[in-house]
């Protein structure tokens, strides 16, 4: 089932917490919304919901949230029938883990609700589903963080959603276990092909997992795109700056450009030589070289005193030998301009 | 169990000071407490277990006794009900002047119990606001029945929601939105989801509003006339006899007041217990 989002507004008070968003979700597809702490994604994330509800506006066609192109202002939260999972998942404390994925399946009017045995069966099923057999006695207590995230899942699914909403469900777990549950999480995505809007706050596992990404910030999107247009393609310095480390050289220091603009170049997107390779090189000297990663982190020193960070492959350090206070030259071989508004 | 324990610290005071302090402490428990307590089981029986029975089988006595019950028990449940759904309106919901609400509902903890009794006479009295229309319907409210427990739910308005409201601002409400978005009705989140979440909470503030219903004195003598048999509570009627000169029955009746204040009480630590346990437990982030 396909998800719009049509020139939502949402204001708390004075404070604007959605500016004039607009985004269509696909059906099937597994879309992010990366952003910044307090940039807007729970907020955007319960109005689709229907937690939330989005400010009034005088045009008909602004404000509008869709499912399968069919207007949903007027359906309950229970009606949308999605799958919520919460930011600090939100079990219920004083229900087993059976019960907790069970409770979608009990609360249905009679008619609709399954027998015991079939949701006995459905239960069993999930718990099969999030590695979790044999855990269906325990209370959430019990539970490490990685598994509590995945009983939140279960329960979200057992009630076979038709969208499936997650608030940073990997937000409060260590690197480790998070890359295993983004791999999960996809590969579940892959078996089920629910429409799903994943909110996170991490670039990385957003670019990983997402079939598209919206950048936020500030109540405000900034871009929408696959994974590959929103890093290699950023729109905005927001975009770049937030997709990872960059270095900011300001339009004046290089002669290629003139008036404000500034330059972004990714660390692994500087080739470091002994030599000046042509007049786009800046000549510097490394500070400090990190060797932990796939590959060394040099700091290097320019002449106009700014600070650049290079990502060089282990190998070509080595051939290199470089050390501390050695001159060195660096060299863009890729670069994204911005100008401001402005000049242009 | 007690959260204190794990983190005391043996301090570092001289023999002398500890031994002071506890000794003075445990002076003051016996010589205010324990000791007036024991006076009034003491004195109740003094004169034998006879004039204990005697006492208690005294009609007026009994109609005491009923009508401190009879308070207790409308105004608990009217409490709870109240309590409940203010906790929910101030925790769930947003509105203009709901910080001011909040400390309206706190009215009857500053307010001395007598001036609440003077309000409900001013309101309800023959000369009152509504005394002449309540009337006109054959309710007779001060000097009454209906007087005695309006008296009591005043006084207890606040202690129901005073324990919810912080537990329930704590909880917040993902838990009730988890309910919603997997098809739970308002009536079944409530049931299923909200009500095991405070259902400690809930319990302390109808034990802590029940104690105080069955104390209460000064709110109810206004508003009661103290007619025996008729409008006296346990409390009225204690003071009552007292001033006959009658000690013994008195203080057998004390007797009765003061073992359901000491039940309550230790309902009360019990629950206490379990509170800090589970709030030990909320920490843990779920
Ligand atoms: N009910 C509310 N009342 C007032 N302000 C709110 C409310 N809900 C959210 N806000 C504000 O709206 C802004 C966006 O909040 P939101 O929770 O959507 O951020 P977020 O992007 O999910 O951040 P995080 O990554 O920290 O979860 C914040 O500044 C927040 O303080
Ligand atoms: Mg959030």
């Amino acid at each position: 089932m396909s998800v719009e989002v049509r020139q939502v507004n949402k204001t708390f008070g004075s404070y604007k917490a959605l500016q004039d968003v607009s985004l269509k979700v696909n059906s099937g597809e597994l879309v992010a919304l990366l952003g910044p702490s307090g940039s807007g994604k729970t907020t955007l994330l319960r109005m689709i919901a229907g937690m939330e509800v989005p400010d009034r506006s005088q045009n008909s066609e602004e404000g509008k949230i869709l499912f399968f192109n069919q207007d949903v202002a007027k359906w309950s939260v229970s009606q949308r029938q999605v799958g919520f999972v919460f930011q600090h998942y939100a079990l219920f404390k004083h229900m087993s883990v059976f019960e907790n994925i069970a409770f979608g399946l009990r609360v249905r009017p009679r008619g609709q609700r399954p027998s015991n045995a079939q949701i006995h069966d459905r239960v069993k099923q999930l718990l099969q589903l999030i590695q979790l057999e044999g855990f269906g006695d325990r209370f959430p207590m019990q539970l490490s963080g990685g598994q509590r995230q995945r009983v939140a899942l279960a329960r979200a699914l057992a009630i076979e959603p038709k969208v499936l909403l997650l608030d940073e469900p990997f937000g409060a777990l260590d690197a480790k276990v998070r890359q295993k549950l983004r791999e999960w999480l996809r590969r579940l995505h892959e078996q089920m092909h629910t429409t799903t809007i994943l909110v996170t706050h991490d670039q990385e596992e957003a670019l990983e997992v997402a079939d598209r990404v919206v950048v936020m910030n500030q109540a405000k999107i900034e871009q929408i795109g696959t994974p590959e247009e929103v890093f290699h393609r950023p729109a905005s310095e927001f975009v770049i700056d937030f997709l990872g480390s960059v270095n900011v050289f300001s339009g004046r220091s290089s002669e290629t450009l003139k008036g404000e603009s500034k330059v972004y170049v990714r660390p692994h997107e500087l080739q470091i030589s002994r030599n000046s390779i042509d007049h786009t090189s800046i000549s510097g000297q490394v500070q400090k070289i990190h060797r932990a990663g796939a590959s060394a982190k040099v700091f290097v020193q320019t002449d106009n005193d700014q600070k650049v960070r290079v990502d060089v492959p282990m190998n070509q350090l080595q051939s290199l030998e470089l050390g501390i206070g050695q001159q060195v030259f660096i060299t863009p071989m890729q670069a994204h301009v911005f100008s401001p508004d402005y000049t242009i | 169990m007690s959260s204190t324990e794990g983190f005391s610290h043996e301090s570092r005071d001289p023999k002398w000071v500890q031994f002071l302090l506890i000794g003075l402490t445990l002076g003051f428990v016996f010589l205010l407490l324990i000791l007036p307590l024991g006076v009034i089981f003491w004195e109740a029986f003094r004169k034998g277990i006879k004039t204990y029975a005697l006492a208690l089988s005294d009609r007026n006595a009994q109609s005491a006794i009923a009508l401190t019950l009879l308070a207790t028990a409308i105004s608990v449940p009217v409490n709870m009900f109240f309590g409940l759904a203010a906790a929910w309106a101030t925790t769930k919901y947003s509105f203009r002047g709901k910080s001011l609400l909040i400390s309206i509902i706190d009215l009857p903890f500053a307010i001395s119990p007598v001036i609440a009794g003077l309000m409900l006479i001013l309101l309800y009295g023959i000369h009152g606001w509504f005394g002449s229309t309540l009337q006109s319907f054959g309710l007779q409210v001060i000097f009454a029945v209906p007087g005695v427990v309006l008296a009591t739910m005043f006084v207890t308005v606040p202690f129901v929601a005073r324990e919810l409201i912080p537990v329930m601002q704590e909880q917040g409400s993902e838990q009730e939105w988890a309910a919603v978005s997997l098809g739970a009705s308002g009536w079944q989140t409530f049931v299923k989801v909200t009500l095991p979440n405070i259902r400690w909470a809930l319990l302390y503030g109808v034990l802590l509003c029940s104690a105080r219903a069955m104390g209460e004195f000064g709110a109810v003598s206004v508003v009661s006339s103290n007619i025996r048999g008729l409008t006296n509570t346990l409390p009225l009627q204690i003071d009552a006899l007292y001033n006959d000169y009658n000690a013994p029955a008195a203080f057998a009746l004390s007797s009765i007041l003061a073992s359901l204040s000491i039940l309550t009480l230790i309902a009360k630590s019990w629950l206490e217990a379990r509170i800090d346990y589970r709030s030990k437990d909320k920490e843990e982030l779920l």
